[in-house]
């Protein structure tokens, strides 16, 4: 006990070469990932350059195939019916993807906790996901009675079995010697779950989150195509159909494009949240220098 | 091995009295036949045996992570239970992997068996940085365990072990995967804190040279069915330095150790 702390006196490790590369920034992005932006940036640029270019050279009308300037033209002068419309499409899609989200988890936390439950609820669970939604649809719209609702449990079920299944696997895949060592030290249920399962499972939850995000657009998309043409609704899918029969196609390509784009923004929302939870620890967001 | 305690331990009351000890898997494998082992309070250990021989099912049958078929395991030199009745955590447990939260930072793997007893913050993130100044680790208390080395993240899972204060430090092959260097620095600075905190060690390894510089006793242990075969003293004084590593004395007793692990091995 005398003696002073021999242990620190011979050194630590600091050998030990440094895991984080630091990389130059441009407006805040990694040198090294901006050729992976510009490339399909300029691809983009010359494919509608061509396109609005044969529209021109031969003449062909709007109701066929407008140009990409036409459809941006159509996108601001109808953006008050678009907008709300692309509201109501989003409302869906974010309600149905916070549900997927809660019932996904709960029900992955509840299967963990009983075999018996997972066993006799999963094959459901199961079927559920196999079975298109465009199928179920009008079943849904005739038993609910309220569109917005049947909506929402349309883009549910597409959306919630990738977080169930990922989450279910997140949470078995804590390190088996962590869990000797969480029973060594006498934790509970609970402390187990807190502090070691559901941290284990955040990336294969998050990985799960992506493909929802995506799904709970389509979702709420393909189902407002089987109530559209009951005429109460007025989502993005429902302008489209709408534009159809109107020969409208300039606002069928700019609804089209507001799909698009939120599917894109909903995808870099939920990867940008992975990075943010993941990056100081998970060896998918580790960049190492080769 | 015999019915009595070890030589010049009579009198002696052991922490840990381990008699007539199997253990069977599901699947028929023997793990373990008859084994008859004593720990004593304070001592280093080692358990040295050919792979398959059970000394990882024994360290894992002494922490009560998996239970004996036949035989006993009791623990007369402590009171095991606490006021509800249930085990009291006086064990370390150090895995041949770090087995590190690879989400929580330094200090939270070290406060985590403290937390799992509900400790208050401030006193077991006290407690921890006193730990991780002993293993050599003061100011790495904000690092993933992805930006330390094998050897680091060896050495916050021995501030781990010990940060409960345990009576008894099991650990399984825990420098097995680190390269020679690292390994020796780790085996001094293991020995540094054993010699201050003086908690029972006990050791498994398939390295001869290790059981020697490290231990006491060494307890040479053969496979299929894994068994007691000798037992091996080494008494020269502590603390131990590179000066025992190449004396005749470590020579001769890690010539005796061979001897003993290859006589294991053909038996």
């Amino acid at each position: 006990m005398s003696e002073p702390n021999p242990a620190s006196a011979r050194g630590t490790d600091q050998d030990a070469t440094p895991v984080f590369a630091v990389e130059e920034r441009i407006l805040g992005i990694p040198k090294s990932r901006w050729p992976g932006i510009i490339a399909p940036l300029v691809m983009g640029a010359i494919f509608l350059g061509l396109w609005e270019g044969i529209v021109r050279y031969r003449g062909i009308p709007a109701y066929i195939l407008p140009g990409p300037m036409e459809i941006l033209k159509t996108l601001g002068t109808d953006w008050p019916t678009l907008s709300i419309a692309l509201w109501v499409t989003l409302r869906i899609t974010f309600a149905a993807l916070i549900a997927a989200v809660s019932v996904g988890v709960s029900l992955a936390i509840l299967f963990t906790q009983s075999k018996w439950l997972e066993r006799s609820l999963l094959p459901y669970a199961v079927i559920l996901q196999v079975t298109p939604v465009v199928a179920i649809a009008p079943l849904i719209i005739i038993w609910v009675g309220d569109v917005n609702l049947s909506l929402l449990i349309c883009a549910w079920l597409v959306a919630f079995f990738p977080i169930l299944s990922n989450t279910i696997l997140g949470l078995n895949s804590a390190d088996h010697n962590l869990v000797a060592l969480f029973q060594l030290y006498g934790a509970n249920r609970w402390q187990t779950m807190r502090y070691l399962r559901l941290p284990a499972a955040l990336p294969y939850f998050l990985g799960g989150l992506k493909i929802s995000g995506g799904l709970a657009l389509i979702g709420a998309v393909v189902a407002e195509f089987v109530a559209g043409t009951g005429g109460s609704a007025s989502g993005l899918a429902y302008r489209i159909l709408e534009s159809g029969y109107q020969l409208k196609i300039p606002r069928m390509f700019a609804a089209l494009l507001m799909i698009s784009v939120s599917g894109i923004a909903i995808f870099l929302a939920t990867s940008y949240l992975s990075h943010r939870l993941l990056h100081r620890w998970h060896e998918s967001a580790i960049r190492r220098e080769s | 091995m015999t019915e009595a305690p070890p030589q010049g331990r009579a009198g002696q009351r052991p922490l840990v009295s381990i008699r007539k000890l199997s253990k069977k898997f599901s699947n028929g494998t023997l793990a373990l036949r008859d084994v008859d082992l004593d720990l004593f309070p304070g001592e280093f250990v080692s358990l040295l045996g050919p792979s398959g021989c059970g000394k990882s099912t024994l360290l894992r049958i002494i922490s009560d992570l998996s239970q004996p078929s036949a035989g006993t395991i009791e623990w007369p030199g402590a009171d095991r239970a606490d006021a509800y009745g249930k085990a009291e955590h006086s064990l370390g447990f150090v895995f041949q992997e770090p087995t590190l939260m690879p989400w929580a930072q330094t200090l939270d793997n070290v406060t985590l068996p403290l937390r799992l007893r509900h400790m208050a913050a401030s006193e077991a993130n006290a407690r921890a940085e006193t730990m991780l100044a002993l293993v050599g680790l003061k100011g790495f208390e904000k690092a993933y365990p992805r930006e330390l080395s094998g050897g680091m993240k060896m050495r916050v899972s021995i501030a781990r072990a010990l940060v409960t204060e345990p009576k008894v430090l099991l650990m399984d092959e825990p420098f097995a995967a680190l390269d020679e260097i690292t390994r020796h620095k780790l085996n001094d600075d293991l020995l540094a804190v054993w010699e201050r905190n003086r908690f029972t060690a006990v050791f498994v390894t398939h390295s001869v040279f290790e059981s020697v510089y490290l231990s006491q006793r060494i307890v040479v242990m053969a496979a299929r069915p894994g068994r007691v075969m000798s037992e091996l003293q080494v008494d020269a004084p502590f603390p131990r330095d590179n000066l025992f590593r190449t004396s005749a004395e470590y020579a001769h007793l890690c010539r005796l150790g061979s001897e003993a692990l290859k006589a294991a091995i053909e038996a």
